[in-house]
């Protein structure tokens, strides 16, 4: 396992690297500079000079790379060009929000998806079954913003039940703020929750129709014991990885939802971050997302290598 | 099974049939708004502004007066078009680079393609749409490039890892002992018999293209105005839904059932093409 997690994280180093040396070259390459680019063509020359030299880019490109570099590992994100406040404050700011909607979209994703998985595995061509095969594909269809907007017409605009946007913020009480991030978290669940939901069943119908599944119920054991001592444990292999890589969607993916429901999360603090031609949040808050992906991914391969031990030898 | 079998067996499925008839309409549609639309896409009428579907025109009308339905017409064109570029680049650049990594298993070209696709794996594809449209300015071009970089590591690792265990068989090594070469061997011999699964998979990449376009359109960094697109149509809905709501609902239907369809069609093709469920 020891050396499975070294090399694991061998590789999630160098993933890093090259992802902050892409994001890196991405900003180079705007056209102009970063300094010019940022204030537009209507801009005077001295204050394009003293963004310059705020930015540092009269410093050689791999100069900045590495004092950039350094800054995010010490929590120094740059200083942001339209709030003039510290990057870093602003988005643990924002990810005051942004988090824990990821973490309300996987658990409803969660709490959906199982039981109705294993219902379908578990009855097998029934109508129960083909209701949610449809569903489900109707689910995975429908784009998310879409559904986020009907919710708004039905709960916020006719019946009234919830608000069409905003936040009003922690210090407003617990209720309040999970009450707003109630549809956008809907909204995002309902496509991770039919994929899951799929996964779930096929992976469980491939475990159920196992030797060792029918060996338990020659030793006596029922269906239903059967299938919660020895099924889906093992069933459970490929779904945690796929919610691994949902969690990891849920945190970039809900950059769209923010914008419907007017969330100030991370996603929607990028969006304002480009049409201000902040590269600095811009720069900053893709490589922060990144991170969080490449992270997760990298936990879900141990997690994965951990229930699995025959990864671990391949590996 | 012969190709009559297989186009009676293509007619029995139910997923297929339905599949590809949504899919037609959506493309028919876009094909028609090329020659004729019922009314100009670019027409500002204010007069006619935010009519509810009617005779007139059929799915009513938007803030600016034009009509929904010849919007979602020539929508379709835009969609339809950064959907297949994006595939086209996904695996006219994925598909070789797979083969290649399977022809040199285990090697240094092996071990670096597929490193390259896990890292463009772990950048959502959303933030690679970001970034470019951050640096290049949003535009349909730019859309297209982002969802096609995230769609060349899918093709590569399918194509990889169908080719992989055809290098074992017995018709690669009587190909290689005939003095064939390993490019000529992944064109001639391995390409034909991974094709069925890259049509399944360009399918959904295909329905994966038009989601991920509508959603850039939407937030504005895809298609810019006026040309059309159904991203675009619903983020002008939002500020009007309570009053409008029919301009939200027409081109989000039409997201969904092309989407749908092309889901269907994927399914049911592969149902059709691969052997082992056909005849299970």
């Amino acid at each position: 396992m020891l050396r499975y997690t070294v090399k694991r994280l061998g590789s999630l180093l160098a993933s890093l690297v090259v992802a902050s040396l892409v994001i890196f070259a991405c900003i180079e390459v705007v056209p102009g500079d970063p300094a010019s680019f940022m204030l537009g063509i209507n801009a005077q020359p001295d204050t394009v000079a003293a963004l310059r030299e705020e930015l540092g880019l009269n410093r050689a490109p791999h100069e900045r790379y590495i004092a950039w570099v350094g800054g995010l590992m010490t929590g120094d994100f740059g200083t942001s060009y339209t709030y003039r406040s510290p990057v870093s404050e602003i988005v643990v700011e924002r990810l005051a929000i942004s988090l824990p909607l990821a973490i309300y979209a996987l658990s409803l994703t969660i709490l959906v998806a199982f039981p109705v998985g294993i219902l379908a595995a578990t009855r097998r061509g029934s109508l129960t079954d083909i209701s949610v095969m449809a569903t489900t594909q109707l689910g995975i269809a429908i784009p998310n913003f879409w559904f986020a907007l009907l919710m708004v017409l039905i709960f916020a605009v006719n019946l009234r039940w919830f608000s069409a946007g905003g936040f009003p913020g922690w210090d407003e009480g617990i209720p309040a703020a999970i009450k707003a991030l109630t549809l956008p978290a809907i909204a995002l669940a309902l496509p991770q929750a039919s994929i899951l939901a799929r996964v779930m069943r096929s992976s469980l119908l491939d475990t159920l129709s196992e030797d060792y599944i029918r060996t338990a119920r020659a030793k006596g054991l029922t269906g239903r014991q059967a299938l919660r001592r020895h099924a889906l444990r093992n069933a459970l292999i490929p779904v945690l990885t796929i919610i691994g890589l949902q969690f990891s969607f849920l945190l970039a993916g809900a950059i769209i939802i923010e914008n419907v429901f007017f969330l100030p999360g991370l996603g929607r603090l990028v969006f304002q971050a480009i049409s201000q031609r902040d590269l600095i949040v811009v720069e900053s808050v893709v490589m922060l997302l990144v991170f969080a992906v490449i992270i997760v991914n990298f936990l879900v391969d141990l997690a994965y290598a951990w229930v699995d031990p025959r990864l671990r030898s391949r590996a | 099974m012969t190709e009559d079998g297989l186009f009676r067996a293509a007619l029995k499925s139910r997923n297929l049939v339905v599949g590809h008839l949504l899919a037609a309409a959506f493309a028919i549609g876009a094909l028609l708004s090329l020659f004729w639309t019922p009314y100009d896409v670019t027409e500002l009428t204010i007069a006619t502004r935010l009519q509810a579907p009617s005779a007139v025109h059929w799915f009513g009308t938007d803030h600016f007066g034009r009509d929904i339905l010849s919007m979602i017409m020539v929508g379709a064109q835009t969609s339809i078009a950064v959907a297949i570029v994006a595939v086209g680049i996904g695996m006219g650049i994925g598909v070789p680079l797979g083969l290649a990594a399977a022809a040199r298993r285990g090697r240094l070209l092996d071990e670096t393609i597929m490193r390259g696709n896990d890292l463009v794996f772990a950048f959502p594809s959303l933030l690679i749409a970001i970034m470019i449209t951050t640096v290049f300015g949003p535009s349909a071009l730019n859309a297209i490039i982002a969802i096609g970089i995230f769609n060349i590591p899918v093709f590569a690792r399918l194509t990889r890892g169908a080719a992989l265990p055809l290098w074992t068989r017995d018709y690669i090594l009587s190909a290689r002992v005939s003095g064939k070469g390993p490019v000529r061997i992944s064109v001639e011999h391995i390409l034909p018999n991974v094709t069925n699964l890259l049509i399944v998979q360009g399918t959904i990449q295909f329905s994966l293209g038009i989601l991920a376009e509508a959603a850039l359109s939407y937030v504005g960094l895809g298609v810019q105005p006026p040309t059309p697109s159904w991203g675009r149509m619903l983020a002008d809905s939002q500020t009007l839904i309570a009053i409008a709501p029919h301009m939200a609902m027409f081109p989000g239907f039409a997201i969904l059932l092309t989407v749908l369809g092309l889901n269907l069609a994927g399914d049911g093709l592969r149902d059709l093409l691969d052997p082992r469920i056909r005849n299970a």
